[in-house]
């Protein structure tokens, strides 16, 4: 549709008045075309960030916004021809649905018919087709949303940017437009940086994920990579659940003595602990179980069941059972870790495929 | 630099009227402290003027102080059970009977002024006391206290924290004294400020209903203009000034202190 | 088995029905009835029965046309055209407030800078002052010996002044709006939501645009609803044109001269009644506009 453009950010930074460092110097370059989420906790500097990109705010002294070949930094939002939609919408209230979403064009001066060709456009791509005169204190929660987002589509902005759009909605609703937003966003091509805290989101809808803290980026990288091969413990730990087992000992032919039993992962030598998904861990009869333990919780969550294991260790072990299956408190259980399943941050590990994982 | 000048064209304009608002009132300070108002300050700073005010007009001022502080008692006393009255009651009758509470302040002065002094004007010991005055302040200054009480016990939530104290064993009497009134300290703070404030300043309906006797600070200032020498009514301002802009300091101040705590 | 127990309907069920309101909810009403008491009884007694005592004595004859005293109001020139005094410089000093305190208090609510605190105050603090205050301020601008006498005898050797006519009234009646008007728009301006000015400029709005697409219909509302005040403020403003003594005619001076003067209380209650109900429609207005928040003073 519109042609996309790369971002880069050069060295940008953000200390506000009070002192508050919201961004430690930060390069990041964002692809044409493709959707980049910038995710994390509240006070990460994600938002800092997109609003650098937007031009609402600037990078402090040294920083550097480039659009293509393009050095934007000095251009104030109004000039950098972006699309925003914000968190609570910001759609404006004196106006109609259409004139909402034409606003932009009226300020482009365009053409009366070629406006109207867009708002038909637009407006069939958000499934908003029939809601033109309607005001905008009629509409649900849902429909702001989509009105927001026709209007940020419709000037064919190089570069789409998304501030939490769905975080004022419900789960139910939020499931469903971030499935059209991600339909959207592949058809149109543009570039969109996207800000989120929401994990599930992330890695919907983001082509490469930004994971933020305190002000810098502790990974970046596909979703499977951010998953699977986490380059530090907090990513480790903010994505996804993860359990932590303490190394006990290594034995002589390198096994890993942890509480409750023992687990072979060559790839992982000299490690106090050993990471794993919960998903990744198997039941298994007792006798062929690499950790023994004792059920001491179940919590039922509607498709899987997820059960808390001691097996002696600081915390109890998570791991995700079938949702149909009865485990009382203080049944014993057995578990299986393949050694494909176990990572260190520190440790990088080539990526799984199933035979591998059938012979473990 | 399209935006530097709008800045100080805005800037420009702003300070003219600035200008318009302050420049009288330095004018009057000045009047009422110098020696020789044509001169200005090259005749010396004096509190001649100031004294003769005191000598002239002592009484009055007395007299707005204690009507101030008497009707403040007299809205706290009736005006915060009312706000707590119509925090309780249904959403439809606490507007109406607001509103009503509203009328001797929507309607200019001079008609509540009159309708007292057609009604009651015939009692000669009320109609010459200064409680006649008195009247006429608090039906004018109750439903700014109240309000203010109000919006506090609004903003605090304050049914739902009597309904915990409630299941926790607490009387009617306790939760009053315990709850209420302790959770709405801010909005009567407020609300005595504006009352003070307003009961001090008021002219409007005061100016009908005074005596010769009951003469209050407004109804001395609008003597002194009339009467006395420009430099009287100066240094006679000057002491109300002096009266009425710590208050609005102090109204700035409070309402301050509750955005804080929002 | 037949539906035994079945509810009628419409206003009998009402009737019918056992009391809703039982144990603790009756007891609340009580409490609430109870604690409104003593404001009510005070209001009553020294407002609702005096003051209509005195729309009843607004129809009585009026001395000298006499028919009622409303009637009288409504065919004889004189009152009309105090009438419409009154009502048109109102007006007029309620427009001018707004559009000078509106950019004024524009200004200043978006853009910081060393000293604003002070120009703020500067800005407000008259709102305390009393209509006779304000009155001797303009005499002191504009009165025999005020600043403008002094400067025009210095200048061109005779006495300008303003302060006794008309357009003292209107410099007295704008003294005392545009404090109230400021507060507002600043107040108005501080709760103007962010984002949408941000959307605006996103899509490629300029300053100017935002200003009339986004800013000022966000505070429309509160601009109308300040101007209401400044006019009702205005209507009933009687300390300061007391103090300039005008012998404009405009109702609060109206009001008083017949009452103390003529001692002719049908028409003076007639006009008070008038003018009270024109305040209250504007102040009802008013509130409506600001959704129910009253400003810094009424």
């Amino acid at each position: 549709m519109s042609s996309s453009v790369s971002i880069t950010l050069n060295q940008c930074s953000r200390t506000f008045a009070g002192g508050n460092t919201a961004l430690q110097p930060l390069d990041l370059q964002v692809n044409a075309g493709e959707t980049l989420v910038l995710l994390g906790p509240s006070g990460c500097g994600k938002t800092t960030t997109l609003r650098i990109i937007s031009g609402l705010e600037s990078p402090d002294k040294g920083g550097q916004v480039l659009f293509g070949e393009r050095d934007v930094t000095a251009l104030p939002i109004e000039k950098r021809d972006v699309g925003m939609v914000f968190q609570n919408y910001a759609l404006f209230p004196n106006m109609s649905v259409a004139d909402n979403i034409a606003y932009g064009l009226k300020i482009q001066r365009l053409p009366r018919a070629e406006i109207a060709h867009r708002l038909d456009e637009v407006m069939r791509m958000v499934d908003l087709q029939g809601f033109g005169e309607r005001r905008i204190d009629a509409l649900s929660g849902g429909q702001k949303q989509r009105v927001a987002l026709a209007r940020a589509i419709a000037v064919r902005p190089k570069v789409l940017l998304f501030d939490e759009p769905l975080a004022a909605l419900d789960a139910k609703l939020r499931d469903r437009l971030r499935i059209e937003i991600g339909q959207l966003l592949r058809e149109l091509g543009t570039t969109a940086v996207y800000v989120t805290h929401d994990q599930d989101e992330a890695m919907a809808l983001g082509d490469r994920i930004a994971v933020m803290q305190a002000g810098r980026i502790a990974q970046l990288g596909t979703p499977q990579e951010i998953y699977h091969q986490p380059a530090n413990a907090f990513v480790a730990d903010f994505i996804g659940a993860v359990n932590c087992l303490d190394v006990i000992s290594t034995r002589a032919d390198g096994g890993l003595v942890v509480h409750g039993g023992g687990l072979r992962a060559s790839h992982l030598q000299e490690v106090s602990t050993v990471y794993c998904r919960p998903e990744d861990i198997k039941v298994v009869p007792l006798d062929q179980a690499d950790v023994k333990g004792k059920v001491v919780q179940s919590i039922f969550l509607g498709q899987t069941q997820r059960l808390m294991v001691d097996t002696g260790g600081a915390s109890p072990l998570q791991i995700e059972a079938p949702s149909r299956q009865r485990w009382p408190n203080g049944t014993a259980i057995g578990l299986a870790l393949h050694s494909s399943v176990l990572f260190h941050p520190d440790k990088p590990t080539t990526p799984v495929n199933a035979k591998e994982m059938a012979n473990g | 630099m399209k935006s530097r000048l709008r800045f100080t064209l805005q800037l420009s304009f702003t300070l003219l009227v600035c200008l318009f608002m302050i420049v009288p009132v330095a004018m009057s300070v000045m009047a009422g402290l110098t020696e020789n108002y044509f001169v200005g300050l090259e005749s010396g700073l004096t509190l001649r003027w100031v004294n003769e005010v005191w000598q002239l007009y002592a009484d009055t001022i007395w007299l707005s102080i204690k009507l101030a502080l008497a009707c403040l008692l007299i809205t706290i006393l009736i005006g915060v059970p009312a706000a707590y009255g119509l925090l309780r009651s249904r959403r439809r009758w606490a507007n109406a009977l607001e509103e009503l509470l509203l009328l001797p302040v929507a309607v200019p002065g001079l008609a509540t002024a009159l309708a007292l002094l057609l009604a009651y004007g015939s009692y000669r010991e009320f109609r010459g006391s200064w409680l006649f005055i008195l009247v006429g302040h608090v039906l004018f200054t109750l439903p700014f206290m109240v309000r203010a009480v109000l919006s506090v016990m609004q903003t605090a939530k304050l049914p739902q924290l009597e309904e915990a104290a409630a299941s926790l064993g607490a009387s009617f009497r306790q939760r009053f004294f315990g709850v209420v009134i302790p959770n709405c300290m801010s909005g009567i703070l407020a609300g005595a400020l504006m009352v003070v404030t307003l009961s001090i300043g008021e002219f409007n309906i005061t100016w009908m209903l005074h005596t010769p006797l009951t003469k209050t600070l407004p109804v001395g200032l609008a003597d002194s203009y009339a009467s006395m020498r420009l430099e009287i009514g100066s240094a006679y301002t000057l002491i109300f000034l002096v009266m009425v802009v710590p208050l609005l300091v102090a109204i700035q101040w409070a309402g301050r202190l509750t955005e804080q705590r929002r | 088995m037949t539906a035994a127990s079945k509810q009628p309907s419409g206003a009998a069920s009402y009737l019918s029905r056992p009391s809703t309101m039982v144990g603790p909810a009756r007891r609340k009403r009580f409490i609430a009835l109870f604690a409104l008491l003593p404001a009510l009884v005070i209001f009553c007694a020294f407002w609702l029965l005096p003051f209509s005592r005195l729309i009843m004595m607004g129809a009585e004859a009026d001395p000298s046309s006499g028919i009622s005293a409303y009637l009288t109001i409504l065919t004889h020139r004189q009152y009309l055209i105090s009438l419409a005094t009154t009502v048109g410089l109102s007006l007029v000093v309620s427009l001018v407030a707004v559009a000078i305190a509106g950019v004024a208090g524009f200004f200043l609510a978006r853009q910081r800078f060393f000293g604003k605190s002070i120009l703020v105050a500067i800005l407000t603090f008259p709102l305390a002052f009393p209509g006779v205050v304000v009155g001797f301020l303009v005499i002191m601008l504009g009165g025999r010996q005020g600043a403008l006498a002094q400067a025009s005898l210095w200048l061109f050797g005779e006495r300008w002044m303003f302060a006794y006519s008309l357009a003292g009234l209107f410099i007295g009646y704008l003294y005392f709006s545009i404090p109230r008007v400021i507060t507002t728009v600043m107040a108005a301006c501080d709760n103007l939501d962010q984002s949408l000015e941000e959307a605006a400029r996103s899509l490629g709005a300029n300053t100017w645009q935002v200003t009339k697409d986004v800013i000022v219909p966000g505070i429309a509302p509160a601009l109308l609803s300040t101007g209401a005040i400044c006019f009702a403020t205005s209507m009933g403003a009687f300390g300061t044109a007391f103090t300039l003594g005008t012998r404009l005619s405009i109702l609060p001076l109206n009001i008083y001269g017949e009452f103390t003067n003529y001692a002719n209380f049908a028409m003076a209650a007639a006009l008070s009644v008038v003018l009270g109900v024109i305040t209250w429609m504007a102040l009802s207005l008013a509130r409506r506009l600001a959704g129910g928040n009253l400003g810094a003073s009424v």
